[in-house]
């Protein structure tokens, strides 16, 4: 194991944390929020010494870089950015518990959106943008970012693909162009203009500048951080239907942008993928209006609330427009089904993922043919092309520890004694980013009743479905750490 | 006329003896020393030792000066390669090449200026095409089509049950109730042309019968053999041919199972063919066939690389009372063998190619009244010409019985624009017409007035 190239790469990325944490110190001198202030400043000098100091140790380093390096840096990296980027909220005593600023933060990064606080409006601007952006930059990566915007002698390593594959969510993560840091420009590029869109949308409906740019981070990444206590309930329907479209918008593959980008919008509506995205959507939506028909005045405050919520769940966001625990058990049980499935490979988004369901599907449909005719060799394609058997071994193999990983979060959280319930959908929304989950989790509630394990078991949930299980997986597997 | 071949395997050497057989001047090209001997000893060409695609030996075979070059070695880039650098040397040399390669298949298409070439030829291709054809209309043993595919001569087997055993071909016409011609009858391994009404058919006879294309379906009806369109097809063997027959099957919504022994073909041929189901197995194993669904299958083609597992496996299908069967073979030299078994319709690659070839070559002299294609038929024993009335046609406008024939010559069809009408005695053809000409005689017919006397 190279420790010291994983320290300089551990450096750099603290150097970006203490970067992007300068615009939130900003706001906070602006506010003349002392607390924050002083939160912020200490945070950063705390980044500055530590990323000189890992700096300096790890000067000379062979630049030997292979992909069980990359794996344990990307796990590594998003375990300090966690640490180090909750200090703030501990510093400005604005969060007393320590494990709570962690948990709050990891949810940030992993957009997953599941927040301890039960009351947001009386934290301080300064760090409500801090939480916010957390979103922002989890929601696309931050060695992503790395890889995009920094130079690095390690230009063109193969090293560089595990990274982004670590980070990037979906089965099968592919180059949109031959140089990967290009592919990295283009990925932000499409990330900043959507949520400078949305940003622009939301304040003309008449949100406050903060309120707009918090919300628009929160939707971008997926995340859900909202800055109400009621999250999204008490804005304007238009609010409420442009944060709707957008999440959708970000729990499509970024790829279909870049087609249609560079004018291959044809092949973008034939995609499978996105066609059972928006088709799981629309059913999903109409099923649930019809199921809640009685609930609201109006049909167009009950497709509202329907859609909403669908989007809200299915892109793994987790924003809130009405109490869905108070829906009948069919509603609520689609939702819980929806959690599950997330959304399209290359989003932002968290869960199974679309493209590994129908890869799963297709290879169920195709294991039922082999049992009546077990010599059949068949293939399975997507969008008409083959899918290496690889990469299905590689869906199947996630799914095992995909469910594995639920039951043993599920049994930690029993400990705590909630209903059965409270603690299958808070280890399902933790571990697929999502957010708020049913009963004593749901939307008008938090997880702040949790204990210290669970809370340290969530937050590991949250990040292994962030980075696809595997790069915190293998942190706890011996072989990662043995000498070679 | 000057044709060099270059290879000398199996197209070329087939190619060589068709050729050199109707007197053109051949030079024959291969880089291996003991093939070019041998061909020197069986024909009467020239040969030249080399490389085919090097300049300087495309040289030495007398490229400047030759009319045709047929590139027929078993690598594709090296007979485009050859086309390409014969066709810069001259210019107003026809090229043809074989390419087997189905990736190459669009590129040849759209660029065959680039590659100067006149002609490309995919051996398995042209065989799944004739498969194709002989799928459409079950019943058939082979087809041959003349005049742009307005008429055709289907070869049938008589059996017992046949309604045309122990018929005469006088009333022949009572029994199909459509117009058609007997133009041939392979009886004993000896091919007849019948020319009187009384010569009656038996059982074991083949037939060859002319007719336009549009009367198939009538026939087929009139002579009680099931004429539903297939629509299970099981191909044993998972090569080039099952590959293209398949898509072509597929794509005329028939369902297609293809049976292939080796895994990593099956997985290739599976990437390649959504819609065909293939099984990984040996298509020898009876056990298989039956548990595939042989007995419920419309058609099995045998196209594996060996020809002793096709004749075994189309056997067990006749045997099985498959309604039609097709063999593959690469070797069909002794036609007798091949005869006196069932193994339904035989379907040689390397013979529908040169077939092709000499069809180009004789489309080459066509202005002098030259046959447009000639068509071997029972057993290479009676030829199938089509020739255009053209000026210098002897007879227009005559009607045929004040014409006398040259021994063993039967005018069959005559094509006027899109009508095909079987020829009587009251027929006449006419400058632009299509006839089809079918002989047996010992004379060489090399134009259309070489068929009167």
């Amino acid at each position: 194991m190279n420790y010291k190239m994983m320290g300089r790469f551990l450096s750099q990325v603290l150097t970006i944390e203490g970067v992007f944490m300068v615009p939130a110190l900003v706001i906070s001198l602006f506010a003349r929020e002392t607390g924050a202030v002083r939160g912020f400043l200490m945070t950063l000098a705390a980044i500055a010494l530590l990323a000189l100091f890992l700096r300096l140790v790890c000067r000379s380093s062979p630049s030997a870089f292979y992909a069980r390096e990359g794996l344990v840096c990307v796990g590594m990296s998003w375990i300090v950015l966690s640490a180090v980027g909750c200090l703030p909220f501990y510093i400005s005593r604005e969060i007393p518990r320590y494990i709570d600023c962690f948990f709050e933060m990891v949810s940030g990064f992993t957009t997953t959106g599941s927040s301890i606080l039960s009351d947001v409006e009386s934290l301080s601007s300064g760090i409500l943008y801090w939480r916010s952006f957390s979103h922002w930059l989890g929601g696309m990566g931050v060695l992503v970012f790395l890889l995009a915007f920094t130079p690095s002698d390690n230009q063109g390593a193969g090293f560089t693909m595990h990274l982004l594959r670590a980070e990037s969510p979906g089965p099968d993560v592919g180059k949109m162009t031959p140089k990967l840091r290009t592919t990295a420009v283009i990925l932000y590029g499409i990330y900043v203009a959507l949520t400078a869109l949305d940003f622009v949308l939301l304040l003309l409906g008449g949100m406050t500048p903060l309120e707009a740019i918090c919300t628009a981070f929160g939707t971008a990444g997926t995340g859900g951080f909202g800055v109400r206590n009621d999250s999204l309930a008490s804005f304007s329907p238009y609010l409420q239907n442009v944060t709707t479209i957008f999440m959708l918008l970000f729990g499509i593959n970024f790829t279909c942008y870049y087609l249609i980008l560079i004018g291959q919008a044809g092949s973008v509506f034939k995609d499978e993928e996105l066609r059972l995205f928006l088709g799981l959507f629309v059913v999903c939506a109409g099923l649930i209006a019809l199921n809640v028909r009685g609930l609201y005045n109006s049909w167009e405050e009950t497709l509202r609330h329907s859609a909403f919520q669908v989007a809200t769940i299915i892109s793994t966001t987790g924003y809130a427009t009405t109490d869905f625990d108070l829906w009948p058990a069919f509603s609520k049980g689609l939702l819980m089904l929806l959690m599950i499935v997330g959304s399209c490979a290359g989003s932002t988004a968290g869960g199974l993922k679309l493209s590994r369901l129908l890869l799963l599907l297709k290879s169920l449909g195709r294991n039922i043919r082999q049992v009546l005719s077990p010599r059949k060799v068949e293939r399975i394609r997507i969008n008409g092309r083959v899918v290496s058997e690889a990469v299905l071994d590689n869906a199947n193999a996630y799914l095992a520890a995909y469910f594995l990983i639920i039951v043993v979060v599920y049994l930690i959280i029993s400990l705590d004694g909630f209903s059965v319930g409270t603690n299958l959908t808070a280890a399902l929304a933790c571990f697929n980013n999502i957010g708020p989950g049913l009963e004593q989790v749901g939307p008008t509630c938090n997880f702040s009743q949790f204990s210290t394990l669970s809370k340290l078991t969530l937050s590991l949930a949250m990040l292994a479905g962030r980075l696809e299980i595997f790069p915190i997986l293998i942190l706890f597997s011996k072989d990662t750490w043995v000498r070679r | 006329m000057n044709i060099i071949i270059a290879g000398a395997g199996k197209v070329g050497s087939t190619l060589t003896r068709q050729l050199s057989a109707e007197g053109y001047d051949i030079t024959l090209v291969d880089s291996d020393d003991q093939v070019l001997s041998s061909c020197l000893e069986r024909y009467d060409v020239i040969t030249v030792h080399g490389n085919c695609a090097a300049m300087e030996v495309l040289l030495n075979a007398g490229v400047k000066d030759a009319d045709l070059l047929i590139a027929a070695t078993s690598a594709d880039e090296v007979n485009l390669l050859c086309c390409t650098t014969a066709h810069a040397l001259n210019p107003r040399l026809h090229t043809i090449a074989r390419i087997r390669n189905p990736e190459y298949s669009d590129q040849i298409y759209k660029m065959h200026d680039v590659f100067g070439l006149s002609l490309a030829i995919n051996p398995e291709n042209q065989a799944a095409m004739e498969i194709a054809r002989l799928i459409k209309y079950p019943g058939f043993l082979r087809r041959d089509v003349f005049a742009k595919g307005r008429t055709e001569i289907v070869e049938l087997r008589i059996d017992r049950s046949s309604p045309l055993c122990n018929v005469s071909l006088l009333d022949m016409a009572n029994v199909v109730r459509c117009r058609v011609l007997v133009c041939a009858v392979l009886r004993n391994g000896v091919a007849q042309v019948p020319n009187s009404g009384s010569f009656t058919l038996q059982e074991g006879d083949r037939v060859f019968v002319t007719a336009p294309t549009a009367n198939l379906t009538s026939l087929l009806k009139n002579l009680g053999i099931i004429t539903r369109k297939a629509r299970g097809v099981i191909l044993v063997g998972g090569g080039r041919i099952s590959f293209y027959l398949a898509q072509r099957l597929s794509a005329a919504g028939i369902r297609v199972q293809i049976i292939e022994r080796n895994y990593a073909r099956c997985q290739e041929l599976a990437a390649l063919l959504p819609e065909v189901s293939v099984i990984h197995g040996d298509g020898s194993e009876l056990s298989l066939l039956e548990s595939q669904g042989l007995a419920d299958a419309d058609v099995l083609v045998t196209a594996t690389g060996m020809d002793e597992m096709n004749m075994i496996v189309s056997l067990y299908g006749s045997s099985r009372g498959v309604p039609q069967v097709i063999t593959k073979m690469g070797h069909v030299e002794n036609q007798s063998i091949i005869d006196s078994l069932n193994l339904g319709s035989v379907v040689c690659p390397k013979q529908l190619c040169s077939n092709i070839i000499v069809r180009y070559v004789r489309a080459m002299q066509n202005q002098t009244g030259a046959a447009v294609s000639v068509h071997a038929i029972a057993d290479g024993q009676v030829e199938a010409m089509e020739f255009v009335v053209n000026d210098s046609t002897k007879n227009c406008g005559v009607p045929l019985k004040h014409l006398k024939p040259a021994a063993g010559v039967l005018i069959a069809t005559i094509t006027h624009g899109s009508q095909t009408q079987i020829a009587n005695g009251d027929s006449v053809f006419e400058k632009g017409d299509t006839i089809v000409v079918v002989t047996s005689g010992k004379r060489v017919i090399r134009q259309i007035n070489d068929i009167f006397v």
